[in-house]
């Protein structure tokens, strides 16, 4: 089984981190990754900049989609899936999320990349039933 | 990390928004500080044995309010009896502790907090130094010794400044929007004071500077996420991101400024500079253009130039027109010089500024770029003139030592034709 697993902080008190500090804590993240490195089971491994760069697309199904500034805020959805794009502009990012939507309801945050680790999965894919 | 340190990042990071809470209750800088100080230290206290509060802030303006309306009360008892709103003001208090905290209070409680360090009257030296005392939380000591000036005349500085604030009568309502945008501006402008103040390193112990540049674009984005709409606001932390990013380049091993065509853009910080270029799509998405915007806009171009010579002049010469058009400046048209230098040759460039010459007479940049452009065509004597002016002007060795590897050149070059 594949499994995802979510980081969630405040970003507050991250943002405040010294960079020792901020080293500190990836350095030791590292230390446990490695087991599944090693095994030839760790994934991609990503952190995201933070929220001030973010931008969401929104709007009903039918409606034209919206862009909004800033994250994604609203508590009734639920986090339910990702992907990860390399577009050469927010632009570019922005139309293929739109494209994406059309007809659907669904929200779109868009994050830009700090850090992407491709790891050492290959060839696992999850199928839909 | 250690309890004591996680705590401290907390406490750091809880700051603006309980500092902010503390003020619009107190209604004074002085009183807000010392009961957060008291809730800081309750936090020490309590948290290593209890483990931490859901939502930091809330526990220390929760607690700090306790703490602060007991000594109140206490003191009142010992001296007289409460005036009547005094009185009136703690139910209101006391009610609205059930609540949690909401957001629109969140958001103008630091912008307020951010804001009361602005006022016109005071000097950028004491907006910055207040700001970095009342927001950040630096010690005196710490404050002073980024301004290379005596604790106790730091000291004086900040008590001084704090006066001017309260005299100043901030209005503690709920700000309508005009004047929400007003203190928006006034805030981008004391940050980027904070930044300039970290980047320019003119004077100081370079560490504590160089932590200026990182809080005053930690306190950006904290901005940013309270007014995420405003493509200003994405303009001022994409330029401070943009310079910052610059930071390992900019000093060469014996601390002398290395001009930006000659770093080396490998040492640039590529994490920092996507997420520059990011913030500056986002702003220029809104088609608003501001001074930041702008300013921003034109680091974006130098950012994504692998090397000097891929820079894109042109669309750099724009973007200086547009900025000259919103504020116009001599400055901002020195600085356009260099992109005329680079798009239409040196001759147009010293034309563009030759107006400028008695205005910006005693500015070591303008004699600098002259020197440039003069030694560019040749035109040692003057350049050397130019140079010259530009030295005894210079604020600092490491700008002295710039300009005089510029007359070494020019002497080497004349020996050698």
């Amino acid at each position: 089984m594949l499994y995802a697993i979510l980081c969630y902080h405040d970003e507050d008190v991250v943002m405040s981190w010294s960079k020792a500090e901020d080293d500190a804590v990836l350095a030791k993240r590292h230390r446990v990754q490695q087991e599944l490195v090693d095994k030839g089971r760790m994934g991609p491994a990503i952190r995201l900049v933070p929220t001030s760069a973010a931008t969401t697309i929104r709007g009903a199904a039918g409606d034209e989609p919206v862009v909004f500034d800033g994250p994604f805020a609203e508590t009734k959805e639920q986090l339910l899936g990702f992907y990860v794009v390399d577009c050469d502009s927010l632009e570019e990012v922005i139309d293929f999320a739109k494209r994406m939507k059309q007809g659907e309801s669904v929200t779109f945050e868009i994050r830009p990349m700090r850090i992407f680790k491709e790891g050492t999965l290959s060839g696992k894919e999850v199928l839909a039933p | 990390m250690t309890d004591l340190a996680w705590i401290e990042t907390t406490l750091v990071g809880a700051r603006p928004q309980a500092m902010g809470a503390l003020l619009r209750y107190f209604r004074d800088l002085d009183r807000a500080e010392e009961a957060f100080q008291e809730a800081c230290l309750r936090a020490m206290k309590n948290w290593p044995l209890k483990g931490p509060p859901r939502d930091p802030a809330a526990w220390l303006i929760f607690v700090g309010r306790n703490a602060a309306l007991d000594h109140v009360r206490r003191d009142s008892r010992n001296t007289e009896l409460p005036p009547e709103d005094r009185i009136s003001n703690l139910d209101d208090v006391e009610a609205d502790m059930a609540e949690r905290l909401d957001d629109a209070h969140y958001r103008d409680d630091i912008l307020r907090l951010m804001f009361v360090c602005c006022h016109p009257d005071l000097p950028a030296t004491q907006q910055v130094a207040l700001a970095l005392r009342i927001v950040s939380g630096l010690t005196v000591r710490e404050i002073a010794s980024a301004f290379l000036v005596g604790e106790k005349a730091m000291e004086q500085r900040i008590t001084r400044a704090k006066r001017r604030v309260a005299e100043a009568n901030v209005p503690f309502a709920a700000p309508d929007a005009a004047e929400r945008a007003e203190r928006l501006g006034a805030v981008a402008a004391m940050l980027y004071l904070v930044f300039n103040e970290g980047y320019s390193a003119t004077s100081g112990d370079s560490v504590v500077r160089a932590s200026l540049c990182d809080e005053a674009i930690r306190l950006a984005r904290l901005l940013l996420r309270l007014f995420p709409a405003e493509p200003e606001i994405m303009g001022l932390l994409a330029l401070m991101i943009l310079q910052h990013a610059r930071s390992a380049a900019r000093a060469d091993a014996d601390g002398n400024p290395v001009l930006l065509e000659d770093q080396d853009r490998t040492l640039w910080n590529r994490h920092l500079i996507d997420e520059g270029l990011v913030l500056v799509e986002k702003a220029l998405r809104h088609r608003q253009p501001g001074p930041y915007q702008l300013q921003a806009a034109i680091a974006a171009l130098h950012a994504r130039a692998a090397t000097p010579e891929e820079t894109d002049w042109i669309e750099i010469d724009l973007l200086y027109q547009m900025l000259e058009r919103l504020q116009p400046s001599p400055v901002i048209t020195l600085n356009r010089s260099v992109a005329v230098s680079k798009t239409r040759g040196p001759e147009a460039a010293l034309e563009l500024i030759a107006p400028l010459a008695e205005r910006l007479s005693g500015y070591f940049y303008f004699h600098g770029v002259r020197g440039a452009l003069l030694s560019e065509l040749g035109r040692a004597a003057e350049a050397r003139e130019a140079f010259d002016r530009a030295i005894a002007l210079a604020r600092t060795p490491a700008e002295a030592a710039h300009i005089r590897q510029h007359l070494d050149r020019l002497s080497a070059d004349s020996r050698a034709s």
